[in-house]
């Protein structure tokens, strides 16, 4: 059994610390499935490689062929790893306009794990300030653990980061947990769905 | 004829030459839509288009009046819409004056249909966009029927009752004129254009070729579907964008002002990775007409090709000058090499003449049975 698991990371800076804590997600999450039976196949999108395209995508109402083949892997996806730097207390803007790219259906019921990453602790509601109500509104399948990590967390005495890989395995767990119990996502062709003449004119004569 | 109609279409719009800062005033603007009109008959188009618009920065907004002074003027061009709104107007009045149109251009008429693309036109006239589709579908349901019905009996959603009613003029010679159904990403409307037969115009200038052949090909399958021939039998109009010079790099030079800031991709891509991925070709006769000719290897064999010359603030002179090189070095010879290899049975363009001949050739068949 097999289930595609779509990393975005929206981290800005090369060897970013967003990228940094998606990957350690990423990790525990396949590993969280595979104790259930099941493998992870793992595709992640550094929103950073893609930003010239995602404004031009935003301006001109099509996708390049780079950013048609991530848009596609999201809504595919069995299972999305969503993490962002906080900027003045939110997502950066360009994660939200990968986000807006990809259409209100996107996350319908997928199990989505928020992640977020900033310089200091007292961002950390931004997660559930800001992300949560984000998906909430796309009607994705939050799992209850976010995680959030401050600069802090990545060193020190051993306390913090101990912490940290708690919640990781902790939020892993549930977006697995997710994620196996469900059959993969169908992704409906706009073409195969489209609904015959007859009936779009009969629904009008009614 | 090599089957396929070559034409220009334009929306008409009110943008500044970004290389003086200049706009032309309404009036200016106008004049220069119908000059464009009458040099697309000169130098050897088919098809002259403009848009309706009811907003700023467009000025075409009634275009049965600038029909009727194009056909007055010319002796062979068609005019259509590039598109005429079918979810606001009123079917019946549209009925009437693309009617009255068809009479006074001796069937030099045809439409491009399309929902609109501005929001607010909706509540202007009334309408909630939340309706588009099925005004869209419900409209031209009617208009169809009026120019079929000589009395009509008609009820629906979104207009007042028909008793007895009869649009008048009557169409010409009995036959309506020909009905593009234009969308972008709507299949519904390419399931529109194929449930009646109609063809199906999609205007791809801003999007990639990997679009067009899944919104082609749908429409080609369904119109197979509805009993209306071969899919290869199908009426499929593309739309294209293009600025020519003898030397491409000088028509790369002179464009990229005009692209870098022009209304929709303006701020956006590149010149060039914009000319990647649609069908935006600036450069040389040679290119041109190459990257014209690919579309049929994506849509197959079609009928009407029709080019985007005189938006983003180029001036009038400057479009002109590129009619006159477009007729001269580019329009035959993509009239021959369309030809070149062109099946047969695949329809040539609807023109009135040839749908009053399949009516008549029809009509002797239901005597003779």
């Amino acid at each position: 059994m097999t289930r595609r698991i779509v990393v975005i990371s929206g981290g800005l800076s090369e060897t970013s610390a967003t990228r940094r804590l998606a990957d350690r997600l990423a990790a525990a999450t396949s590993e969280a499935l595979q104790t259930r039976g099941v493998k992870a196949e793992v595709t992640v999108i550094d929103l950073r490689e893609r930003a010239h395209d995602i404004t031009n995508a935003t301006l001109t109402g099509f996708a390049s062929p780079d950013l048609q083949t991530d848009l596609d892997a999201v809504l595919a996806a069995d299972g999305v790893i969503a993490a962002t730097p906080i900027y003045s207390g939110s997502y950066t803007g360009l994660f939200k306009s990968f986000v807006d790219l990809l259409g209100q259906a996107a996350f319908d019921g997928t199990p989505v794990l928020l992640a977020a990453t900033a310089g200091t602790a007292r961002h950390s509601l931004a997660l559930d300030h800001a992300l949560r109500p984000l998906f909430s509104y796309l009607r994705a399948l939050t799992v209850p653990t976010g995680v959030f990590a401050a600069s802090e967390d990545w060193g020190g005495d051993g306390d913090a980061a101990g912490a940290l890989a708690g919640r990781v395995t902790r939020a892993a767990g549930e977006l697995a947990g997710l994620v196996a119990a469900r059959e993969p996502k169908q992704v409906v062709d706009e073409f195969d769905a489209a609904p015959s003449f007859t009936d779009l004119l009969g629904g009008l004569r009614g | 004829m090599s089957g396929i109609q070559l034409g220009v279409f334009s929306v008409g719009d009110i943008t500044p030459d970004p290389t003086t800062g200049r706009s032309p005033t309404q009036h200016e603007r106008i004049k220069a839509l119908m000059q464009i009109g009458l040099k697309a008959e000169e130098v050897g188009f088919d098809v002259f288009a403009l848009g309706e618009h009811h907003d700023h920065p467009f000025v075409p907004s009634a275009l049965t009046t600038t029909g009727a002074f194009l056909a007055a003027r010319t002796e062979r061009l068609i005019f259509s819409t590039s598109i005429a709104h079918i979810t606001t107007n009123d079917p019946v009045l549209m009925a009437e004056q693309y009617a009255m149109l068809q009479h006074l251009s001796d069937g030099r008429v045809d439409l491009m249909l399309g929902r609109g693309n501005t929001g607010p036109v909706y509540p202007w006239f009334g309408k909630d966009i939340r309706d588009g589709l099925k005004l869209a579908i419900e409209n031209y349901d009617l208009l169809h029927q009026l120019w079929r019905t000589d009395v009509l009996d008609w009820q629906g959603q979104f207009r007042t009752p028909l008793q007895g009613f009869t649009s008048t003029p009557r169409p010409l010679d009995g036959v309506p004129p020909f009905v593009w159904h234009g969308s972008i990403r709507s299949p519904e409307i390419a399931e529109q254009a194929a449930y009646y037969g109609n063809g199906y115009f999609h205007n791809n200038i801003f999007w990639p070729k990997q679009h067009v052949e899944r919104m082609v090909s749908f429409y080609r399958q369904r119109f197979e579907h509805y009993g209306h021939g071969p899919a290869d039998q199908a009426y499929v109009g593309l739309g294209g964008q293009v600025y020519v010079r003898p030397n491409s790099q000088d028509a790369v030079r002179e464009f990229r002002p005009f692209f870098d800031v022009a209304p929709v991709y303006g701020h956006g891509p590149t010149l060039e990775e914009y000319m990647d991925q649609t069908p935006l070709t600036v450069g040389s006769p040679q290119q041109v007409i190459e990257r014209t000719l690919a579309y049929r290897e994506v849509v197959g064999d079609y009928q009407r090709q029709m080019f985007l010359l005189d938006h983003a603030g180029l001036p009038l002179k400057t479009v002109l000058e590129q009619m006159d090189y477009l007729g001269e070095h580019v329009l035959p010879v993509l009239r021959e090499e369309f030809a070149q290899n062109r099946p047969a049975h695949v329809p040539d363009a609807p023109t009135h003449a040839t749908l009053l001949a399949s009516q008549q050739q029809t009509q002797t068949q239901e005597v003779s049975s």
